[in-house]
Order: C-alpha cells, then sequence, then structure tokens
C-alpha cells in the first residue's frame, strides 16, 4: 500500500503580519518541505519612470525620495549623481563630504532596520526590533535638524545639497557617535551567540558565488557569498578614494553571513563618518550656477551606487528638453529578489520567512 | 491559623442543617467556585502584567491609559471581545467546536484541584495527585486538536495536528523527569511532595530533572521559544483560525493561566511549595504567601524569557524533545535511583554530583548534536569576481 | 555556545529593565501626570507639594490629571501650514509652476487692469491643497520674493477633506510663523525662532526684490 500525497498549492498573501509589505508569494509544498515557488508583486506600482518624464530634473528629487522609502538620501544621491554627469555639473568639495556623511548615516539607518524585522520574523517578539528602532530613532532626529523631514528628504539637489548643516548637527552627531558602538555591541551580544538564532539561521538559503554572480546580484547578497566587491571601493564616486575603510564579506552566503555583514557593515560606516568629520572644510555646499530649471544636453548616462540594498542605478537619456526623455531605475530589491526560489527550494516553510527577510526588500523599490 | 481545612471546617458549620452529603458537596463546590474566580482575576491581570513587563523590556510603557497605571486595560480587553459577533462555520461540527475552548480552559483550571497551596490548604487530598496532573495536562492536547478538526478548514486541521504532534512529545520527559522526586519523596501525592522538600528543596538536589521539567512544561504551554503554533501555523491558520469573539476570549485567557499554573507546579514540585526558606523561618508569614511569592518569581523569569529569544522551527522542536531531553529525563532517573541505593543520606554529596553530571551532560549533549557547526569560519574571497586582484 | 548565548542574550534584557530607566516613548497629546511630574511643574520637592494640595495629589494617583507631552521639533520642520507675507506676495505664481503635484492654484486679478512696472498683481484665488502636498517645499524654493514659506504646525486635520483646500482668506489669518527650511536669513536671526512668536514681513527676506538680472538667472536657462 502506499501513501497517497498531494502538493498543497497556498497563498502568501498580499496583507499579511510577517511580510515586508504587499507582496504576494504563492508557495506548493509536499508536506512541510517547499517545492515550488511563484512571487506576484506590483501591488505599489505607481509609474514612478513615466512620471519623471514629466517632471523638470529638480522636481524629480522628491519623486526619488520615495522609491526606497526606509533609505531615502541614497536614492537622491544616485539620482542627482546621474544629472550632474549628464550635464558635466561639478560639485563643491564641502558638499561632497556632507553627501558621503549622510550617506553613511543612512546606511546605519537602514540596516537598522533590515536586522530588526529579521529578529521580529524570527519571533523574538519585538525587542530586538525596539532595540533597533531606538537607535534608528537617533539618525531620524539628526535628519529633522538637516532638512525638516525625517523619511521622505530630498536634501539634494544637482550641484551640491539644498542647504547647509546647523551647528546643531555637528554636536549630535557627535553623541550619536559616541553612544552608536556600545548599542552595536549590545546588540551583536544580544543576538550573534545566541544558539536559537544560529540554529534558525546557518545554512539556510546558501547562494554560491556562481549563482550569486550570474544572477547579477549586489550588495550584502552578493558580498555573503564571499565575492568581494563593493562600488565604494571598485568605482570609486563622490570622495570615498579619500577615505580607509574595510569591506566585509562572508563565509558560506547563508543568512547569517548576511546579517553578520550588515552588522559589521555598520561598524565600518562609523569609521567613515568619523574620517569624513576630521576632513570637512568650510566653504560653499551648492554650485551657484546651476539654475532651478535645467536644460540638458542630448546624451545619457548611467551611474550607480552603493546603496544599503545593493547597486542602485539611473540611466537618464535627455534629448535637450527641461525632463528626461527616460529614466530607468535599477532597483537592486528588485534583482536581488530573482532567486528567491533557488534559496528556498527544498527548505521548510520556517527557513522561507527567514530567507526572505535577509535579502531585505523594500516593496517601493521592486514595483517603483 | 487560617487554612482550607479550618475554612472547610468552618462551611461545614454554618451548613450543618442540611443532610451530610449535601454539606460536604455544597461547602466544596463554594470552596471550588471562589478558587476558580480568583483564579480567572488573575488570568486578566496577568496580561495587563505581561504587557507592561514586556513593554519595559523594550524600553516602553505598556498599556497605561486606563485607570492608574492601565490596571483597567483587562476590563476593555474582555468587554471588546464580548461584544463582537460569535461565528461559527456553517460545515462545523457545532458540539465540538462549542466544546473545544471549555475543555481547554477546564483542564487549565483543574490542575489546581490538588495543588497544596499553603500548609493545610489543599481542596483536595488524593494519593495519586501528581498523576492526575500530568493526566490532566494531556487533555490540553487533546481539545486543541478538537479545535482544528471541527474547523473543518484545511489549514487549521494542518496546524492542529502539527501542534498536537509537538504536545504529546513533550508530555514524555514532562513525566519522566519526575520520577525522581516520586523515588525520593515516596509518595505520588503533592502535599507528601511538599513535605519531603523540608530539608532541601529538590533544583538543588536534581538540578538535571527540575532543569527538563521546566523546559518541557514551557513547550506544553507553547510559549517562547516554542510558540510555532502561534507564527509558522500563521502561514496555515493555526488552530484558533476559525474562532472569534467569546470562544476566543476563553483560548486566550487558557494561554495567559498557563504560565501561572506551570509556576505554581513548578514551585510545588521542585522549590518547597509553601516552606519557608531556611534561614527566613523565623519570620510569621504564612505558608501561602512563601507559595505566591516563588510563584511569581518563577512567573516573571517565564516572562523574560518570553520577550527575549527568538522560536525555533519545529523539526529542530521536535528534535530537541527526543534527542536531549528524553535522555536527560532518563539520564536524572539513573542517576537518583543509583544514588538513592547507595548513598541515601548523604545530601552534600549528592547534590555534587548531581551537578557535575549535568554540566557534562550538557557538554556531551552539545558535542554529539553538532556544536562545531555552528562556529564561523573565516571568510576567504572569492576568485571569480575580486575588486583587490 | 553550550546555552551562554541565551543567558547572554538574558543579561542584556535584564540591563534594559533594570538600569536603562528611560522610557522611549513620548505620550502624544497628553500623558497622565505623576505627582513628582506635578511638584517639577511647581518647583516644589514632592512631599511638600503633597502636603500642600491634598486633593490634586489624589487625584494624580488615580491617573486623573494629564499634562501636555509636546514633540521636539527643529527649526527647519516643514510643517503642514505655508506662512504667507501678501506683502510680499506679487503673484508670479512660481510656487504654482514649480509644484511637482500642481496643487497650488492661483489666479490673479481678471478684470484687464493695466500693471504698471514694479506694481503687485491682486490676487483673486490662492490655493493651497494640503490633503494632496506632499511638503517637499520646493515652492518655498522657487519664490523669488520670499513670500512663502513652510510652517511649523503639524497639527491641521480637518473633517471633510474639502476644509483642507487653503484658500487666501485663511492664508491672510494665519499664524507667520515660518520655519527655517531653505532660508538662511532667518537662521542667521539669533531672536527668531519658530515657536515661539511671529515675525513681521519686512524682517523675513533677504533682500527686498531681486533684481531683474537675478530674476533671469535663476529662472531659465537657454
Amino acid at each position: 500500500m502506499s501513501l497517497n500525497s498531494e502538493l498543497v498549492t497556498i497563498n502568501f498573501g498580499p496583507q499579511h503580519p510577517s511580510m515586508h509589505g504587499v507582496f504576494r508569494l504563492r508557495v506548493t509544498l509536499d508536506g512541510e518541505t517547499i517545492v515550488d515557488l511563484e512571487p506576484v508583486f506590483g501591488y505599489l506600482h505607481r509609474g514612478t519612470e513615466k512620471l519623471a518624464e514629466e517632471r523638470t530634473y529638480v522636481q524629480i528629487v522628491t519623486l526619488t525620495d520615495r522609491l526606497d522609502y526606509v533609505a531615502s538620501m541614497s536614492n537622491n544621491l544616485a539620482y542627482v549623481s546621474a544629472v550632474e554627469k549628464l550635464c558635466n555639473i561639478e560639485v563643491p568639495k564641502r558638499a561632497s563630504y556632507i553627501r558621503v556623511i549622510v550617506a553613511e548615516l543612512q546606511r546605519i539607518a537602514s540596516h537598522l532596520m533590515a536586522t530588526g524585522f529579521l529578529l521580529n520574523d524570527l519571533g523574538a517578539f519585538g525587542t530586538p526590533l525596539m532595540y533597533c528602532f531606538r537607535e534608528r530613532e537617533k539618525i531620524l532626529d539628526l535628519f529633522e535638524i538637516l532638512c525638516g523631514a525625517r523619511i521622505t528628504l530630498s536634501y539634494m539637489r544637482p550641484g551640491g545639497i539644498f542647504q547647509d548643516t546647523p551647528q546643531e548637527f555637528w554636536n549630535n552627531l557627535e553623541l550619536f557617535l559616541e553612544s552608536m558602538p556600545n548599542q552595536i555591541d549590545e546588540l551583536e551580544s544580544l543576538i550573534t551567540g545566541n544558539e536559537i538564532v544560529l540554529s534558525r539561521t546557518r545554512d539556510v538559503g546558501i547562494l554560491t558565488p556562481e549563482q550569486v554572480i550570474d544572477a547579477s546580484l549586489s550588495g550584502p547578497m552578493l558580498r555573503a557569498s564571499s565575492v568581494k566587491w563593493d562600488l565604494r571601493k571598485a568605482n570609486p564616486y563622490e570622495i570615498y578614494d579619500e577615505i580607509d575603510f574595510d569591506v566585509p564579506i562572508g563565509a558560506t552566503g547563508d543568512t547569517f553571513d548576511r546579517y553578520l555583514i550588515r552588522i559589521k557593515e555598520m561598524r565600518e560606516s562609523l569609521k567613515i563618518i568619523t574620517q569624513c568629520i576630521n576632513l570637512i572644510k568650510p566653504g560653499p555646499v551648492r554650485n551657484e550656477d546651476v539654475p532651478l530649471i535645467i536644460r540638458a544636453p542630448e546624451g545619457e548616462a548611467y551611474v550607480g551606487i552603493e546603496g544599503p540594498k545593493g547597486e542602485l542605478g539611473f540611466y537618464l537619456v535627455s534629448d535637450g528638453g527641461i525632463s528626461p526623455y527616460r529614466c530607468k531605475i535599477r532597483a537592486p530589491s528588485f534583482i536581488n529578489l530573482t532567486l528567491l526560489k533557488e534559496m528556498t527550494a527544498g527548505g521548510k516553510i520556517g527557513d522561507l520567512i527567514v530567507n526572505f527577510g535577509s535579502i531585505d526588500i523594500v516593496l517601493g523599490e521592486v514595483d517603483r | 491559623m487560617i487554612s482550607f481545612n479550618t475554612l472547610n471546617l468552618f462551611l461545614v458549620d454554618l451548613l450543618s442543617f442540611l443532610p451530610d452529603k449535601l454539606v460536604f458537596t455544597i461547602s466544596g463546590l463554594i470552596m471550588s467556585v471562589a478558587i476558580c474566580t480568583f483564579l480567572i482575576g488573575l488570568g486578566s491581570v496577568y496580561t495587563w502584567f505581561e504587557r507592561r513587563v514586556i513593554a519595559r523590556f523594550q524600553n516602553r510603557s505598556g498599556p497605561n491609559r486606563w485607570g492608574p497605571f492601565g490596571i483597567l486595560q483587562p476590563i476593555a480587553d474582555a468587554v471588546k471581545l464580548l461584544i463582537k459577533e460569535d461565528i461559527i462555520p456553517a460545515t462545523a461540527d457545532k458540539m465540538v467546536f462549542i466544546a473545544a475552548p471549555i475543555i481547554f480552559l477546564c483542564t487549565t483550571l483543574l490542575v489546581y484541584a490538588f495543588l497544596p497551596l499553603g500548609i493545610d490548604s489543599q481542596l483536595g487530598n488524593i494519593n495519586v495527585a501528581l498523576l492526575f496532573v500530568l493526566g490532566i495536562t494531556s487533555v490540553n492536547a487533546l481539545s486543541v486538536f478538537m479545535a482544528g478538526w471541527a474547523s473543518r478548514n484545511k489549514y487549521a486541521t494542518l496546524g492542529a495536528i502539527r501542534a498536537v504532534a509537538m504536545l504529546i512529545s513533550y508530555e514524555v520527559p514532562m513525566a519522566i523527569s519526575l520520577m525522581g522526586i516520586v523515588m525520593v519523596s515516596q509518595s505520588l501525592s503533592l502535599v507528601g511532595i511538599v513535605s519531603a522538600q523540608s530539608n532541601i528543596p529538590f533544583i538543588i538536589l536534581q538540578p538535571l530533572g527540575a532543569i527538563t521539567f521546566m523546559i518541557a512544561a514551557i513547550a506544553e504551554m507553547s510559549r517562547a521559544p516554542f510558540d510555532m503554533i502561534e507564527s509558522e501555523s500563521e502561514l496555515i491558520g493555526g488552530y484558533i483560525t476559525e474562532y472569534a469573539g467569546m470562544k476566543f476570549a476563553v483560548f486566550q485567557l487558557s494561554e495567559f493561566l498557563a504560565p501561572i499554573f506551570t509556576a505554581s507546579l513548578f514551585t510545588v514540585l521542585f522549590l518547597g511549595g509553601s516552606n519557608p526558606l531556611k534561614f527566613l523561618e523565623f519570620l510569621p508569614i504564612p505558608g501561602i504567601l512563601w507559595f505566591a511569592s516563588k510563584s511569581f518569581v518563577i512567573t516573571a523569569i517565564l516572562l523574560w524569557f518570553r520577550s527575549t529569544w527568538p522560536r525555533l522551527r519545529i523539526d529542530q522542536i521536535m528534535g530537541f524533545a527526543w534527542k536531549v531531553l528524553m535522555p536527560a529525563a532518563i539520564l536524572n532517573t539513573l542517576l537518583v535511583g543509583l544514588e538513592l541505593v547507595f548513598i541515601r543520606d548523604n545530601y552534600i554529596l549528592q547534590i555534587i554530583i548531581n551537578m557535575l553530571i549535568f554540566v557534562v551532560f550538557i557538554y556531551l549533549i552539545a558535542n554529539i548534536l553538532g556544536q562545531k557547526r555552528l562556529k564561523l569560519k573565516e571568510p576567504v574571497p572569492s576568485e571569480l569576481a575580486n575588486m583587490d586582484a | 555556545m553550550y546555552g551562554l548565548g541565551l543567558i547572554k542574550g538574558l543579561g542584556i534584557t535584564l540591563k534594559n529593565i533594570l538600569f536603562l530607566q528611560r522610557r522611549n516613548t513620548t505620550q502624544y497629546p497628553d500623558r497622565k501626570a505623576s505627582i513628582i511630574d506635578l511638584a517639577k511643574l511647581d518647583n516644589k520637592n514632592f512631599i511638600s507639594y503633597a502636603f500642600t494640595n491634598p486633593m490634586k495629589t489624589l487625584k494624580s494617583m488615580m491617573g486623573m490629571i494629564v499634562i501636555s507631552d509636546k514633540v521636539d521639533q527643529h527649526p527647519r520642520f516643514r510643517g503642514e501650514e505655508f506662512s504667507w507675507y501678501e506683502e510680499r506676495c506679487t503673484g508670479c505664481a512660481s510656487c504654482a509652476k514649480f509644484c511637482p503635484l500642481g496643487i497650488i492654484k492661483i489666479v490673479t486679478d481678471q478684470t484687464g487692469k493695466n500693471y504698471a512696472e514694479g506694481q503687485n498683481y491682486d490676487i483673486e484665488t490662492f490655493d493651497i491643497d494640503i490633503g494632496r502636498c506632499m511638503f517637499c517645499g520646493l515652492c518655498v524654493e522657487a519664490c523669488p520674493y520670499d513670500a512663502l514659506h513652510m510652517g511649523s504646525g503639524f497639527e491641521e486635520g480637518q473633517y471633510k477633506r474639502n476644509d483642507l483646500v487653503i484658500d487666501v482668506e485663511r492664508l491672510k489669518k494665519a499664524e507667520k510663523k515660518p520655519s527655517h527650511w531653505f532660508r538662511p536669513q532667518l537662521e542667521q536671526k539669533d531672536d527668531y525662532s519658530p515657536f515661539d512668536e511671529e515675525i513681521a514681513w519686512d524682517k523675513v527676506g533677504r533682500h527686498q526684490k531681486p533684481s531683474k538680472k537675478d530674476l533671469k538667472n535663476k529662472w531659465i536657462r537657454k
């Protein structure tokens, strides 16, 4: 007598308590093991690329805020760098330093959110999440001092940043830099040695370097599979070539390595910010020759930066008018998602949630 | 001295105008109803306590709007659940559907039937009380399955099956780890166990048994880190998907009563129940206060565990039960048996041997089960794409 | 290893509940006052406060007294209200042209009157729809005369969606407390803070009127 079992298809629906936004997964199960996986997204599509064709170059900065709404400075930086490359605009030195400081702060904030939510999915009832958000609140307060808003910042303009930093910002930044290493240590001692976290995340969702390079992944997912590639060192932009920092890589390519890389990158970001504070000099922060409505010469430009989630790129095509002819956004979360099936096939349902949390996607980027 | 027995005799005196059989029945009924009401009230207060304390662990305040310090919050929750519509699915099995939460609550409350809450304070004293308690806690698993089956929902049934698998596999170490206590105290009645701890509480004498029982009890009430029932089954639903309104409130209440009764059980079995601490014996504190404070400490420790640790996966939970806890419980029984034969009266030697074996056991099990797998390796950059080269 | 990582985690949470006493919540808009808070407001120590105001002490122990809990705001905060100085506004509608969403509606005098050079237009309609506004501040950046500024308030909720459209009457009567966003001249003034008092129209700009050369260079360049 043979057992008759059939495959069950369940729908991990768009509204879900443990999902990172409106994202739908159709999972085919054989008992407890996952056989097939089909992601369905597009629930947050807002037509950013088409809207960008109707707006002038400075107005698009406000559109790019809302792509990866968790790390809005990085989006601004990528777009503004693309416009500067297209129109050959020069950026003053002080603006470059401030851009790097702010981008690294944003990287810390984004990684804190990713770590907090990974542990929330693991079931730790919100305690590590609250500790991560307590630190993120300090960073968002710093951003409020700078530009009056916490999440949708639109701080950068083609030609520099829009207004210089007040003295209050530097004072609070010093306080933040003093207290942050202790908090990261506390977070690590709560999570990294924890046997339950280790047994849930070790050897789960392993990706080999060949798979990762073939699928053109980037960011912590690439570095976790021991591929040493970081755009800040490979193609340096802004002033990253003057600063000294390490690029952490992982050993096996499982979810624990991705989590550990994010913690290490946070420490590296603190080092970068400290060096920038020592190197910065007073000066202009905005290129005064750049008008409010820019008329770009004909041509195209692509700039990719190392955002917190991977390589974020903007490809602008201009036909000589005040709006771009085409603005294509290379969203890292969208491309990192494509390997979800290979990561989870053969695993259990509990592993699916952990894998999904370790990719760290933001639906604003995936759906644009 | 106020104790349940004196209260019982007082009630019997009061009702002596009734025929004999009725008197004892009615006085017992009054005491039981009083204790049950008190326990349900305690369960509601425990929800408030848990929310406040977990919030303080997370650097925030818990509910603090209703009443001073938010003490009226459970009433607000109860009112909200009461005024919700009570839905029964059309194809569900009505009798079983309605009976499941009732059985869940009853089995949780029945544990207190024979617990000695103070000196000479128990609702009844039978000489197989421990067996009764173990049996009642296994009916919990039955009611979980009833809830899942009667819902006629594919996913609820799947969730309930996994829950039942976990619950029944943790009953085995729970029961076997108690054999050590039974052998030392020579009786299965809870009053006898408490009085056998008048010299040393059993947690010092048998640490391996105590820890095994504690872990198995946490899994039995499906709290963190074993609460996969309420989480991954989010994906599938879990056995309480189809419940709404007051039935859901009964499930939640039983779930919040569980830590309290586990703590009380642990106190009675391993911490000496209502025996005072040796060096504070001279203080005139009644036994029930000792019992309450010990249970409170254990409840707070369970709350501490819940707010700190993430949860385990289902296959890891089952592996843990059969590969770690079962050998631990059997080893404990073996040890206690051998010690009773050879060094019955030398307590200090027993304690030293037990603690040593406890540490050695953890070391061995961790290494056998693949501790080395969890060590971190040194990363080596891959040759496929290296920006340094 | 061997369960020690778990115990270290327990130690961290214990440290947070025992030693890190500061709670990170701001209970907006008001929170229940304890005796210590009330005594601090009166600058007394709480025992003497308890003796001098017994009724209030009792009430606060029952949780019946509330004090307001404000959120920390910084001067560059982009609030939900707008400060508009009609003495400075010329009706050029640069803000309306530059808004990415197109929610500012400006209709100037339709009677066909002949305006002399340097005269301000008469404004009939100046609607800002804050139901759709994303508070990006590009309109403030575009205004060449420093007539429109972002405000500092954020409690602008209304019951009907149509009430969210700010018309010119409301703009004229609103409190003029502009935030420092994109107005470096306000930051350099030591005696102005957007939370304390209003500021008059002649003190709020960089200059009175931009020169024609400035206008031409800052707007559109061929």
